[in-house]
């Protein structure tokens, strides 16, 4: 019993590893970032150990400096966070029978780590549940080592970090191009920046998020049955 | 309110709603529920165009009436583009594109 949990903690070390560079680096430009907002050590630990979702802890950060209201926070969360419902929707028969390492399964599950476990399947001579634990858990503490480094990079750093912000830009970019390149439709990020860039018109840089996600939403659900049918044309 | 205490509550919040998108499937969706057409059909729409939401979210303060203010930032997103179609690598897109920012708001 013993020597299949050392090898299964092993494992789940090996297959953690190629998210290690990814959420160092990441969670090291997030502790710059909230460190030059005013927010050391302390809360870059609390965010990664509370929060612990990369993007929305970027987007907490000028949430946190411009002063959005509690309710712009909580309605951006959704929005930012609304791919882990259907993460969630796609593990529950994987995470069925996890026992008591469930909630922390279900709480620790970024985009990461569901791209290293959505497969549901785990290496032989291991136990699933354990080894999936152990995923998730090693790559939260690669996240929290990444944003405390940051904080403490921030305070020590030598040079000046002017310009550090457009990080949080660049992993948007980056990740639009990857989607845009993987998707055979383009209607939905074409709709997400036409009614964003409709809104900042209208709305202004202050208040456009929840107008711009109701407008995205209502329009998604307008176009599902045009999309649905270019789906099964492609299909 | 409190500056610290202000941020105390957001950071709270952000947490709260994060936990809560995580288990409501596992909690609507207990014992083999069946998942709702439309629930699926925007588990595969919404995410890119969220992504789209947030990139106009990060150049929402970018000014077009000043060269200084637009041209490095446009500059740095097109790099980060062509960096990514060129290797799909997503550290060396966000490292390079923000390194390019860098040096041009020094040029500039």
């Amino acid at each position: 019993m013993k020597k299949t949990t050392a090898k299964t903690i092993q494992t789940a070390f090996k297959k953690s590893l190629p998210v290690m560079a990814g959420y160092v680096v990441l969670g090291i430009g997030f502790g710059i970032l909230l460190k030059e907002a005013g927010y050391g050590f302390f809360w870059s630990f609390l965010m990664s150990l509370t929060i612990y979702a990369g993007s929305m802890q970027y987007v907490a950060v000028s949430l946190l400096t411009s002063g959005a209201t509690l309710l712009t926070a909580a309605l951006t969360t959704l929005m930012v966070n609304a791919r882990h419902l259907f993460y969630g929707v796609s593990m529950i028969n994987t995470y069925e029978h996890a026992g008591k390492e469930k909630p922390y399964l279900i709480f620790a599950l970024t985009d990461e780590t569901y791209s290293l476990l959505c497969d549901g399947t785990a290496p032989e001579g291991t136990d699933a549940h354990t080894y999936r634990f152990f995923v998730s858990l090693f790559n939260q503490c690669y996240w929290i080592l990444g944003c405390v480094l940051g904080s403490l990079i921030g305070t020590v750093l030598p040079f000046d970090t002017a310009g550090i912000e457009f990080s949080m830009t660049a992993l948007f970019v980056t990740v639009l191009t990857e989607q845009w390149l993987t998707a055979k439709n383009h209607l939905p990020a074409l709709i997400g920046l036409i009614c964003s860039a409709l809104c900042l018109l209208i709305f202004g840089p202050g208040s456009f998020l929840i107008p711009a996600m109701v407008l995205i939403t209502a329009a998604l659900l307008c176009m599902q049955k045009t999309m649905q049918q270019k789906e099964g044309e492609k299909a | 309110m409190n500056q610290r205490l202000y941020a105390f509550f957001m950071v709270a919040v952000i947490s709260l709603f994060t936990a809560l998108l995580r288990f409501l499937p596992f909690w609507v969706f207990r014992g083999k529920r069946a998942v709702p057409p439309v629930i699926r059909y925007l588990g595969n729409v919404l995410p890119c165009a969220v992504i789209a939401m947030l990139v106009v979210y990060c150049l929402k303060d970018v000014s077009l009436v000043s060269l200084s203010g637009c041209v490095p930032v446009l500059l740095s997103v097109i790099a980060v583009i062509l960096l990514h179609v060129w290797k799909r690598s997503t550290l060396l897109s966000i490292i390079g594109g923000t390194a390019c920012y860098m040096v041009l708001i020094r040029l500039m």
